[in-house]
């Protein structure tokens, strides 16, 4: 059996069993599984890119996603009137103060000598620097915050057309796609200034650490993102189910095709999203496969297979890992938009670094770490089984407690535990992969 | 008086919160630093440990609860503290039986053993959600408080109240316990220096005669030891859910690594370090302000740096100033 064959088959595997669950369990959660398998697949794509080419240890996956999200809202929202002229400017100001307070602070720290002098300016600073930004910032929050609260109370975003027509301007959210990469990007190149010099489990620890910050700050600050009060009514590149329902032509045709409007029209959008995405993989993953097979790529390898002896041939690694870094972090900001865009909501509260960053890790590993074909399949594999081990868990639990009495108690508690088996699975599952098949599914090359 | 007050206030609010979580997470860090030292990787498992061992230090007190069985004025989860102990130290040597020994004799590079143990982190997690819930669990019991803010108000007559509740004083004193008998066992038993010896240089301990999986052995005892105690003394202070121990994570690392990852008196300090910054950063000192400024420079607003939502972020700024500018912590790193 060539490599062909096999992958292949691998792949016809996995859809196969996405469309037995249609079967099962209607085509609409099939329809989700895929949506959202693709964009598993995209996430592990951008990691495969940081660890598999260049052992990059980044465990701060959320936070790229979450930045993504952001950029969604922030392109795709229309400006929320009299926000602005309230405090907007005020919080730009700050906003500004504070990168010149640090930039000042790096500044003063390069060029003053060594010693106590240095370090009591470079306080001196930060500290007035912090108080100025916050005097300037709390304030002008305030005002924004006020405006309208129950509603809005943020900035808003860059949507061009008013708030009672903004969801009809559809194609600014595929604008919103790259921008949430260029976000992801910008937070990446500042983290890797920081810490990709550093060990590799310090890089670990430090990009957990900024995930934890970026959800922080996405739930506090009310101004930027309404914070916990989530923002809802994204507008969307496809058309809206209700529209559907009501054209005459689309009724028709489902009906032709033995749907009835309502289901047919839910499917019909979950299809038009599939195809949006599949197409953004399909470049993603060229894209990849270039930058694999390039002498670029080839340098990432060899930077990752001996960093010394890659050094000593003149390469230089930290820039190469800076890029790589970057590169990787985009895609998963790209996901992260892609995904908020779907969801038709920005709801930080919902981001869990179990859910968004150990996951797509047990995807790379399970798929092939270095391999980009890999990771596609292992997003969608581990999407499905993510999906499907809380209906099985629940199945399996309902035959072990067959035999006990109604109101046991132990059988009340295996039932409602069914849902925490998915953890445990994926552990299982990553654990398993490591000991006996560590190149995972389809390995590199 | 108002000096007083304001130091009276200080200590409620900033000093004793400080000291107890501070002392917890000591206790996380040195858990953290000893996996590092002796076997070589960063233990992201870490924080699910600390919620397997406290679950049953859970379980077993309510069971005693139910069973009548107390400690009078302290709470029965010191009665239970060695069950939990015992389960955690099989649960933790039944992982590296099964998953990290093989690693170990491949002798494969620390970064693999990190992702290694990023699953054992799912396993224990589900294995603890699936048995007492993702909610709170709380299961303190006895007398809440030593001093109470009221009677100490009485007592002494000052506006402000200083309330020092039994778990405080619990975690300060188990984690002094704790700390001096580690220290003696490090410095002063065959075994411990044996355990140094290994952390140092493992060839030269190898050539010595050192079993090296009696090493790992007691290491692994010693850390669900130590997880089982910072955990239920987090727990008993606060409240218990599996997330919250999983996001523990973040300030333990920070702990061990701003002491100087592998060192245990590093990690020691490394706790009090951010445990201190986190409250002082998060916290609203205009009450303590208002005592000591004079009345025409009073602040208007809570003088608070950050919101407590930020604590995080506090612990991870600090970890990346020391790495930054002392990689090596503030004591140097890696020797036990």
């Amino acid at each position: 059996m060539t490599d062909t064959v096999k992958n292949t088959l691998l792949f016809v595997v996995v859809f196969t069993l996405i469309i037995i669950s249609g079967f099962f369990q209607g085509w609409n959660n099939a329809m989700f599984t895929l949506n959202m398998g693709i964009i598993s697949a995209i996430m592990a794509l951008g990691v495969n890119l940081q660890w598999g080419y260049a052992g990059l240890f980044n465990v701060g996956i959320m936070g790229f996603v979450a930045l993504g999200g952001l950029a969604a809202v922030l392109v795709g929202m229309p400006a929320t009137p009299g926000a602005f002229s309230a405090g907007g400017v005020g919080v730009v100001l700050a906003l500004l103060l504070g990168v010149g307070t640090v930039v000042a602070a790096a500044f003063t720290y390069k060029r003053m000598l060594k010693g106590r002098n240095r370090n009591l300016v470079v306080t001196v600073i930060l500290v007035f620097g912090f108080f100025a930004f916050r005097a300037l910032l709390d304030p002008n929050v305030a005002l924004i915050e006020a405006v309208n609260p129950a509603a809005t109370g943020y900035l808003g975003g860059l949507n061009p057309y008013s708030v009672e027509t903004y969801r009809e301007n559809r194609w600014i959210m595929l604008i919103a796609w790259p921008i949430g990469g260029m976000f992801a990007a910008g937070a990446a190149w500042l983290i890797g200034k920081a810490a990709l010099g550093l060990r590799s489990d310090y890089l670990a620890i430090a990009t957990l650490g900024i995930a934890e910050i970026i959800i922080a700050i996405m739930k506090n600050e009310d101004w930027l993102s309404r914070g916990v009060k989530n923002v809802n009514a994204l507008p969307r590149p496809v058309p809206f189910e209700v529209d559907l329902q009501s054209s005459a032509a689309f009724v028709e045709r489902a009906a032709a095709l033995g749907f009835d409007p309502v289901e047919g029209s839910t499917i019909f959008v979950k299809l038009l999203y599939a195809l949006l995405f599949a197409a953004v993989l399909g470049i993603l993953f060229w894209l990849s496969q270039r930058a694999l097979n390039s002498p670029w790529g080839r340098m990432l390898r060899a930077i990752r297979d001996n960093e010394v002896a890659a050094e000593a041939m003149g390469k230089d690694v930290t820039a190469r890992h800076l890029q790589v870094f970057i590169l990787g972090s985009a895609i998963c900001g790209i996901a992260g938009a892609m995904m908020t865009t779907l969801d038709g909501q920005l709801t930080p509260g919902t981001y869990q670094p179990l859910r968004f960053t150990f996951l797509i890790w047990v995807m790379v590993i399970v798929g092939g770490s270095g391999s980009n074909l890999g990771s596609i399949l292992g997003g969608f594999l581990i999407w499905f089984l993510w999906v499907q081990v809380e209906p099985i868990g629940l199945f399996i639990m309902d035959i072990i407690t067959s035999g006990m009495a109604e109101d046991s108690w132990l059988r009340a508690h295996l039932i409602d535990s069914a849902a925490q088996m998915r953890l445990m699975t994926m552990g299982v599952i990553m654990i398993l992969v490591l000991r006996f098949s560590p190149r995972g599914l389809i390995p590199e090359k | 008086m108002d000096f007083l007050n304001a130091i009276v206030a200080l200590a409620n609010y900033v000093l004793i919160p400080g000291i107890a979580y501070g002392s917890q997470l000591a206790i996380g860090a040195l858990g953290v630093t000893l996996v590092y030292g002796i076997l070589r990787f960063s233990n992201f498992a870490h924080g699910d440990t600390m919620a397997f061992g406290t679950m049953i230090v859970i379980l077993v007190t309510w069971w005693m609860q139910g069973a009548g069985i107390s400690l009078g004025p302290v709470p029965t989860a010191l009665l239970a503290l060695p069950f939990g102990i015992v389960g955690c130290i099989v649960l933790v040597l039944v992982t590296d039986r099964t998953v990290y020994k093989f690693y170990r004799e491949q002798k494969a590079k620390p970064v693999i053993l990190v992702i290694v143990s990023m699953g054992v982190m799912f396993v224990m997690n589900g294995i603890t959600r699936f048995i007492i819930g993702p909610d709170d669990q709380s299961f303190a019991d006895g007398p809440r408080f030593v001093i109470s803010a009221r009677d100490f108000k009485e007592m002494t007559g000052l506006e402000e109240g200083l309330g020092i509740r039994t778990t405080q004083v619990i975690t300060v004193l188990t984690a002094i316990v704790v700390v001096a008998l580690l220290f003696w066992f490090l410095n002063k038993t065959r075994a411990g220096k044996s355990m140094r010896a290994y952390s140092d240089n493992e060839d030269l301990a190898l050539l010595s005669g050192i079993n090296p999986e009696r090493v790992v052995m007691m290491t692994w005892i010693i850390v669900a030891t130590l997880a089982t105690i910072a955990g239920t003394l987090y727990g008993l202070d606060k409240t218990f859910k599996p997330f919250t121990y999983f996001q523990l994570l973040l300030p333990i690392f920070a702990s061990a690594v701003v002491g100087g990852i592998g060192n245990p008196l590093g990690a020691i300090a490394g706790g009090f370090v951010i445990a201190f910054s986190e409250v002082t950063i998060t916290y609203a000192w205009k009450k303590i302000l208002v005592y000591v400024m004079p009345e025409s420079l009073e602040p208007s607003g809570l003088v608070q740096l950050m919101s407590t939502d930020y604590k995080f972020a506090v612990s991870f700024v600090i970890l990346l100033i020391v790495l930054l500018f002392k990689p090596t912590g503030l004591f140097k790193g890696q020797t036990i």
